[in-house]
């Protein structure tokens, strides 16, 4: 990238909480989904975000596009504030943001032709287009998703994971947007298709300049993707860096467990790796525990972390990192993923 | 290479493209549905039997010597004539049976589909529209589908009596009117499922409005069980007219309907029993042939059901 | 190492309306006591298939071949009620989605000591304290606690402890494990492998890892075998088959995966879609996929021959295979 990449997204304190009725005589419970969200996202690059499940990564890609309404907080994009923008001009907006979904099957309406669900975007975002230059940007599409034109009058139910899920690029890309978030879309596919989507998510982007979100549970796969890599825990964000820096020296003994417990598909390395797994399982985003909410889990956890929260701390190079005793806490890269 | 952005080169090329391009065509949900369907034995007859049925009533008074209003003096409560041409006999006022059955089968089958018709529309639309927003909007529009449900329904339809009078099609608009609470529930639940499902999702963030994902996207998806209900509803409308029609509410005289004959015919079944026995194996067929078919669709629609 | 499974020319096969589909086809494979085998196939591979059969699990329409012999007992084409004394005392299976295979109407400690009760003749009490032992030897904390819940009340992690609690109440010979840990988070998916690898060494259990992650497979897997269009592909110990592949196939897994340690610019998968069983190519299954293919690929099937080292494959090619040369 030959000049400075502008910041073509910016979040700020974003806050959305789920209310969750607790039956006909008992109190409504609050789900706290995300909070304190702070991040921005360059033009051009690849902004990975991981997590366990519960964690509110795909809660987050959705208040970005703003398929969920946040409780508070901005999403600027270029300046503009999308969550107070009025519904009609949001709607012109979205032809910039668009979303890949985890499960290529379901994200197709079933009762729609290939051809008709790629171009539903079109039939509102640019209505002036007629039925032929409709089709011929669908056909545009289709091929640059490795799509064969003959497949425009299929149905969904026709095809296998991996060719759905071009489908469904073939659908976010069509408006021609700069910001695909993509939530979970290897997940759902096998091995040697996984590979080939990423591949074709990597040319897309190079080919139409976009900007990705990656949202994965996969350390490898948004390893492989990412310049720089969200980490979240409970709502949260525990760590941002780049995909380097998360890898050769992660900061936060979260980000630390995340790498062990990653299968490295390398026998002699797995065997040799001493798994440090991380003990228990994500609390309950009802009742978050106290303070750092990670300590409950945290090897490294002093009576302190149960009394503040940690704040999100800028370090070197427009790191972040939320931990009160990152500085404490260094080990080498080798005993971090046991090789 | 240029972009789905190098717009007008591409167009023209691909306009080339499309004049030659021979997509084959897939194959649809309903498609399939109709495949199974055909495989379906007892559905496919009974698809044959209710078509029968249709053109017997509504093509059969054209070949009769008799009209279903006409009174023959000479042949009053007899037998089966063939010579005279009362094929299934006459009633108490020397009526043509046989004609009187088509009438009657006639009236019942378009009150049937008229009051379905009604009940599918306006269910499916407030379902659907109930469903999808949810929150206070459903719980307003629910609630009102429950208090119509707690109203006594004989009290509506006699207030559809007094306001249509003798007009038995436009009172089964007025039932129609009623039957669509069941209807309205079903789509609603329905709908609630499918607008979690993540092609809404996509339609959502393609700046679909609701209106279009409501009537796009969620009322193609609900014609699994709207069809099926509809054809469970056929029956019970037939039955509900022939319940309303033997209390003296339904289909006027000299027009008759199923129920009406039935309820004049059980009565003398031992001394006319072709007064019963024509409209009633006319009904039990029609209702049963109707039952095959719903379980048909509900075999062809949801295929893992099974 | 004595051998606990043998299973020889196994074949399954799908009755559809007008056709028949061969899921699985000339499987022979051995399990030793106390291996962990790992069986690694892309969906349609007929690697859960092979095993539902060995349970006597399959669907209605589905048809096994061949034997299972588990001692000098064949587990293919026996009697349902002479499988069930068999099925959870000797040979269990856990699945991916652990939801289904626990009943959500009764408690944790109702369904795992009614599975005593069958197969050990223990009497009530003694049935709960051995299941609350057994939970705690999975690794669930507070055991009595988790005891009287019912499934939906625990995580997806604790419920497939649970399951393979279940599964080890009987102490099984061999352990069948579909996708274990697929649906779970990374940092309980270790917890989970770690779990296996215990219960190999303490409990002398075989294990049958059926994944398609080669990450899994690498942490605790002896020995694997890929799958490919219902067959057996390539076989041999796990480090052979990760550092020296011979089948395409298997070399194509290999860079599909993204490794964490290695950032690649690109990946380099195999292209193509994986094969319907329905319509299997001529010749080789995979020759339509394979860099590597030529004119005796595709007219002739290359028969599972041994390579030597107890390697197995079944490719016509010999030559090398060059990183880079499989997309």
């Amino acid at each position: 990238m030959d000049q400075t990449p502008i910041n073509l997204l910016e979040i700020k304190d974003l806050k959305k909480t789920f209310s969750i009725s607790g039956g006909l005589f008992s109190r409504r419970l609050t789900l706290t989904a995300l909070e304190n969200i702070n991040f921005t996202i360059r033009q051009g690059e690849t902004l990975g975000i991981v997590g366990e499940s519960g964690c509110g990564k795909s809660t987050l890609g959705r208040c970005i596009l703003q398929l969920l309404a946040p409780d508070e907080g901005q999403v600027l994009w270029l300046g503009q504030d999308l969550t107070r923008l009025p519904a009609e001009e949001m709607r012109q907006r979205r032809a910039d943001l668009q979303i890949i979904f985890q499960d290529p099957l379901a994200s197709l309406n079933p009762r729609m032709t290939v051809g008709e669900i790629i171009a539903d975007p079109l039939r509102t975002l640019r209505p002036e287009l007629n039925k032929d230059e409709r089709r011929a940007r669908v056909l545009k599409t289709m091929e640059a998703v490795g799509l064969l034109p003959e497949m425009i009058n299929r149905y969904p139910h026709e095809f296998s994971g991996g060719q759905a899920q071009r489908i469904g690029i073939a659908r976010a890309l069509i408006t021609e947007p700069k910001l695909i978030v993509c939530d979970e879309p290897v997940s759902a596919l096998d091995v040697s298709i996984q590979a080939q989507i990423l591949n074709l998510l990597a040319e897309l982007k190079d080919e139409f300049g976009l900007t990705l979100i990656f949202i994965s549970h996969n350390l490898s796969v948004v390893r492989h993707v990412s310049d720089r890599i969200l980490v979240l825990y409970l709502g949260r964000i525990v760590e941002l860096a780049t995909g380097d820096e998360i890898y050769e020296d992660p900061k936060h003994p979260y980000t630390r467990a995340l790498l062990t417990a990653v299968p490295i598909p390398d026998p002699r390395l797995a065997r040799q790796r001493n798994i440090d797994a991380l003990k228990g399982e994500i609390p309950s985003p009802i009742n978050p525990p106290s303070g750092c909410t990670f300590r409950t889990r945290c090897r490294f956890a002093k009576p302190f972390c149960a009394e503040t929260r940690p704040p999100l701390e800028r370090i070197e190079d427009g790191r972040l990192v939320a931990c009160h005793r990152w500085r404490e806490i260094e080990v080498p890269v080798e005993a971090v993923l046991g090789v | 290479m240029a972009g789905i952005t190098g717009k007008d080169a591409v167009l023209s090329e691909y306009a080339r493209k499309l004049e030659t391009l021979d997509a084959p065509k897939g194959r649809s949900l309903t498609q399939d549905a109709i495949r199974r369907l055909a495989r379906n034995k007892a559905a496919v007859l009974s698809i044959f039997v209710v078509g029968f049925i249709i053109l017997f009533a509504f093509v059969g008074p054209y070949f009769l010597p008799w009209t279903y209003d006409k009174i023959d003096w000479s042949g009053i409560r007899k037998p089966p004539n063939f010579e005279a041409g009362h094929f299934a006999g006459t009633d108490q006022n020397g009526r043509d049976m046989l004609a009187r059955i088509m009438q009657g089968t006639q009236m019942s089958l378009i009150v049937a589909g008229v009051a379905t018709l009604v009940s599918v529309f306006i269910g499916v639309c407030y379902g659907a529209i109930a469903g999808y927003f949810g929150g206070k909007v459903d719980a307003v529009m629910m609630r009102f589908v429950d208090i119509m449900y707690a109203l006594p329904y004989i009290l509506f339809v006699i207030i559809l009596v007094v306001i249509f009078g003798r007009n038995p099609v436009l009172l089964f608009v007025g039932i129609g009117c009623l039957e669509w609470l069941t209807m309205a529930r079903i789509v609603r639940g329905q709908t609630m499922s499918i607008k979690e499902r993540e092609f809404v999702e996509a339609a959502k963030a393609g700046g679909a409005k609701p209106w279009t994902i409501i009537f796009r996207h969620i009322v193609p998806n609900l014609t699994g069980p709207v069809v099926i209900y509809a054809t469970l509803t056929v029956p019970e409308i037939i039955l509900t007219e022939s319940f309303l029609s033997y209390l003296g509410l339904g289909v006027q005289e000299p027009q008759t309907s199923l129920g009406t004959l039935i309820s004049f015919g059980a009565p003398v079944a031992e001394t006319l029993p072709w007064m019963l026995i024509g409209p009633a194996v006319v009904l039990v067929s029609l209702l049963l042939c109707l039952t095959y078919i719903g379980d048909g669709l509900r075999d062809a629609l949801d295929p893992k059901d099974r | 190492m004595k051998q606990v499974l043998k299973v020889e020319d196994m074949s399954v096969t799908f009755e559809l309306h007008q056709s028949e589909v061969h899921a699985v086809r000339d499987m022979s494979f051995s399990l030793s006591e106390g291996e962990t085998l790992a069986v690694v196939g892309e969906s349609g591979s007929g690697k859960s298939q092979a095993f539902l059969a060995i349970m006597g699990l399959l669907a209605k329409n589905g048809r096994a071949g061949g034997r299972a012999m588990m001692g000098d007992i064949n587990l293919i084409g026996m009697a349902p009620s002479q499988l069930d004394t068999h099925r959870g005392k000797d040979i269990a299976m856990i699945f991916q989605d652990p939801m289904t295979s626990l009943n959500p109407t009764l408690k944790v400690k109702t369904q795992l000591s009614e599975v005593l009760v069958k197969h050990r003749g223990f009497d009530q009490q003694k049935a709960v304290m051995t299941s609350i032992e057994m939970l705690e030897r999975v690794g669930i904390p507070e055991p009595v606690k988790r005891a009287n819940a019912y499934p939906h009340e625990l995580s997806g992690g604790m419920r497939q402890r649970v399951m393979i609690a279940m599964a080890l109440l009987c102490q099984p010979k061999i352990l069948i494990a579909d996708e274990p840990t697929t649906a779970l988070d990374v940092t309980v998916q270790a917890q989970m492998l770690d779990l296996f690898k215990t219960l190999t060494q303490d409990f002398g259990t075989s294990l049958v890892l059926i994944t398609h992650d080669l990450g899994v497979v690498a942490g605790v897997a002896d020995r694997m075998m890929v799958m490919y269009g219902g067959r057996a592909v390539e076989k041999g110990s796990v480090d052979d088959l990760f550092y020296d592949p011979r089948h395409p196939y298997t070399l194509g897994l290999l860079h599909s995966t993204p490794h964490i340690a290695k950032r690649a610019e690109r990946l380099d998968p195999i292209q193509g879609l994986p094969p319907s069983l329905e319509h299997l190519p001529k010749g080789c299954s995979f020759n339509p996929r394979c860099a590597f293919a030529f004119d005796r690929c595709l007219v002739e099937r290359p028969p599972l021959a041994d390579t030597g080292n107890g390697r197995e494959k079944a490719c016509h090619y010999e030559g090398p295979m060059a990183y880079g040369k499989v997309a």
